[in-house]
């Protein structure tokens, strides 16, 4: 049923798009987050390599994930998430790219390929190209105590003032971290009382949100809401008061990286446009379009603004760092254990 | 083909069936049917299909009827509950603003009743989504609202992220798909009806009972299916203006297929499915007794 359905699919793709898919030479099919590179980058890449992009944007890993997996559409390069790339290589979907044709990954930084073992060991299938931290973003005039931990998420002094991030393994992260477990945890006893707290901050929430998180933030409408560290440079340098803080109880850090679908029908031009996102020029590109952290060593060196450059948002000490642990994907029925936990806490 | 149906509950028998003169323009014109037919069985029948084939099986291709028996989970159950009670307070609503309105565009004598009839159309000129995004920046606490009552000193208002905030964003939205459907069944009710009436001598109510409502129902039925259904099934303005914090069946359903749990999203598919049938089902069945007792 599958089968049938990607090709009925394909077919219906083939059909919109033989009018216009006629004009021959070199393609790289991209799926990458949204608003998640400078666009221009693209066109500079047609013109170093006459290679044309074919970019689509995904909202979230979820989104992404059936799509290559039912080969509804091929993609030659997509940008997952570290337990999601974990996934794909468990479900062997992922080919291992010949890194003779990636030689700027030398310009990665030694950090970020040692994390990424964490997902992917011996850093055989994926390339990291952004990453960061989960955090609490507030507002320095509505609180009046510093805030250096996840309790202000549930603490009923701020009542309705609380924008809780809609995300089941970060909002599941945050109350096992704040309970002194690991964020990665599987114990059904750890999980139960995370449900638990999550459950005790429901009336406390004044929306789950995602994205919407910046632009309420930005506007004043809670004291306290969860972001990632990327948005955060973003909306402190529309709204002053705003500060981001990693609290002390530990985080997430996750990286995104560059992985090549084993069903991909360029693999070299997709290795040459991985090999062109390592370029430091470009990389710093992207960095100053979407204000994520770059782990290109090339691109942080080229860096002009100073404090931009020395931003512990953008470019945490090891001290937060040694507090942040990356999610490893926990298997299916784990997966859905956390699902199923996590509408039971906001089902009241 | 449902809103091809709703819409069509009063539209005139086709003079070509009365007199067989035209035979051949029937024929030929069936050809005509053909692209929606396409269209239908591309994206109405398959889809349908396939919903109904990952409602009913498992991840290993085996047959279940787990997936439709997850409504009975009480966190599923209760969202459906949450969604029949808010999209009938909202059906409700709808029908009280609209009939009225419906009846004052029929009476006025205005030429330009096609201008008012426009300004309720001219929202929908707007994207949905636009529209809703717009009521949450209407509504939020740092909103145009509470700016407002700030300014007057006014205690400020809470509605955004409560089901009242999503009731009106439903009838908001949905409010033209009463008006219009109403408004065009009573004023195809012949003056002539009304005056025979008032002749033997109705009142005003007794016309309004006996003539006018009986004579309107299919375009009320028409215009509750029309409200109710996508009301039910809504997950956008309960997501954008509850804040997610109230879950109606449409967003269980919505999360569903993004944490990639086709099935389950499927199988509950099925059951809003059924809720939708019986609704109709029962609509129709009014309808009908509409169409038997007031047309001649």
């Amino acid at each position: 049923m599958k089968k049938l359905l990607a090709i009925s699919a394909l077919l219906i793709v083939m059909v919109l798009l033989a009018g216009c898919s006629d004009n021959g030479g070199e393609k790289v099919y991209v799926y990458n987050w949204g608003e998640y590179l400078d666009y221009e980058t693209l066109e500079l890449f047609k013109e170093r390599t006459g290679i044309t992009v074919v970019y689509e944007e995904f909202v979230q890993n979820e989104d992404m994930y059936p799509k290559v997996e039912s080969e509804a559409v091929i993609y030659d390069v997509v940008c997952p998430s570290d337990y999601m790339i974990q996934k794909m290589i468990e479900n062997d979907l992922l080919y291992a790219p010949n890194f003779d044709n990636i030689p700027n990954i030398k310009y990665i930084d030694e950090t970020y390929l040692k994390s990424s073992e964490e997902f992917d060991p011996g850093n055989k299938y994926s390339v990291p190209y952004c990453w960061g931290t989960l955090g609490i973003l507030y507002n320095k005039t509505m609180v009046d105590e510093p805030i250096d931990s996840w309790g202000v998420l549930f603490d009923e002094k701020y009542s309705g003032e609380i924008l809780m991030i809609d995300s089941v393994r970060d909002a599941f992260a945050i109350a096992l971290k704040y309970l002194g477990y690991d964020l990665n945890s599987t114990n059904e006893a750890e999980l139960e009382e995370a449900k638990a707290l999550l459950k005790k901050q429901y009336p406390l929430v004044q929306a789950y949100v995602v994205d919407e998180v910046r632009d309420k933030m930005i506007g004043g409408e809670a004291a306290i809401g969860v972001i990632y560290s990327g948005e955060a440079i973003y909306t402190s340098r529309e709204n002053p008061d705003l500060e981001y803080v990693v609290p002390k109880e530990g985080s997430n850090v996750w990286i995104d990286g560059w992985v090549i679908p084993k069903n991909s029908k360029n693999k070299e031009n997709a290795e040459a446009f991985i090999n062109f996102m390592c370029d430091p020029e470009i990389a710093l590109m992207n960095f100053n379009y979407i204000t994520y952290s770059t782990p290109n060593s090339g691109a942080w060196n080229l860096i002009e603004d100073e404090a931009v450059k020395n931003s512990p948002v953008a470019f945490p000490p090891q001290d937060i760092l040694d507090r942040c642990t990356a999610y490893r994907y926990l298997g299916e029925e784990v997966e859905a254990n956390y699902i199923q936990k996590w509408y039971e806490a906001k089902g009241e | 083909m449902k809103i091809i149906n709703v819409l069509n509950t009063k539209a005139p028998k086709s003079n070509l069936q009365k007199n067989g003169t035209h035979n051949l323009g029937i024929r030929n014109s069936k050809w005509l049917s053909f692209p929606y037919i396409l269209w239908m069985a591309g994206f109405i029948i398959i889809p349908l299909i396939v919903i109904v084939y990952y409602g009913m099986t498992t991840n290993d291709k085996r047959i279940t009827i787990d997936n439709i028996a997850s409504i009975l989970n009480p966190i599923n159950l209760r969202a459906l509950r949450l969604a029949l009670e808010l999209s009938l307070i909202s059906t409700i609503i709808c029908l009280v603003l609209a009939y009225p309105l419906a009846i004052i565009l029929r009476k006025s004598k205005m030429k330009n009743n096609s201008f008012i009839v426009m300004i309720i159309i001219l929202p929908m000129w707007m994207n949905f989504l636009l529209r809703t995004i717009a009521w949450q920046n209407i509504l939020e606490r740092t909103g145009v609202i509470n700016v407002f009552l700030k300014l007057l000193n006014l205690p400020s208002l809470n509605i955004i992220n409560t089901p009242g905030a999503i009731v009106l964003g439903m009838v908001y939205n949905f409010l033209p798909f009463m008006v219009l459907p109403i408004y065009n069944v009573l004023i195809k009710i012949d003056k002539d009806v009304i005056n025979a009436a008032r002749d033997l001598g109705a009142n005003g109510m007794q016309t309004f009972m006996k003539i006018i409502l009986p004579l309107s129902l299919p375009g009320v039925i028409s215009g509750i299916t029309m409200v109710f259904v996508p009301s039910l099934t809504t997950f956008v303005i309960s997501n954008i203006l509850g804040g997610s914090k109230i879950v109606l069946i449409g967003n269980v359903i919505e999360q569903q297929f993004r944490v990639g749990n086709w099935h389950t999203g499927s199988g509950l598919s099925l059951v809003l499915m059924i809720f939708i049938l019986i609704s109709m089902a029962i609509l129709s069945k009014y309808d009908k007794e509409g169409e038997g007792s007031g047309l001649w």
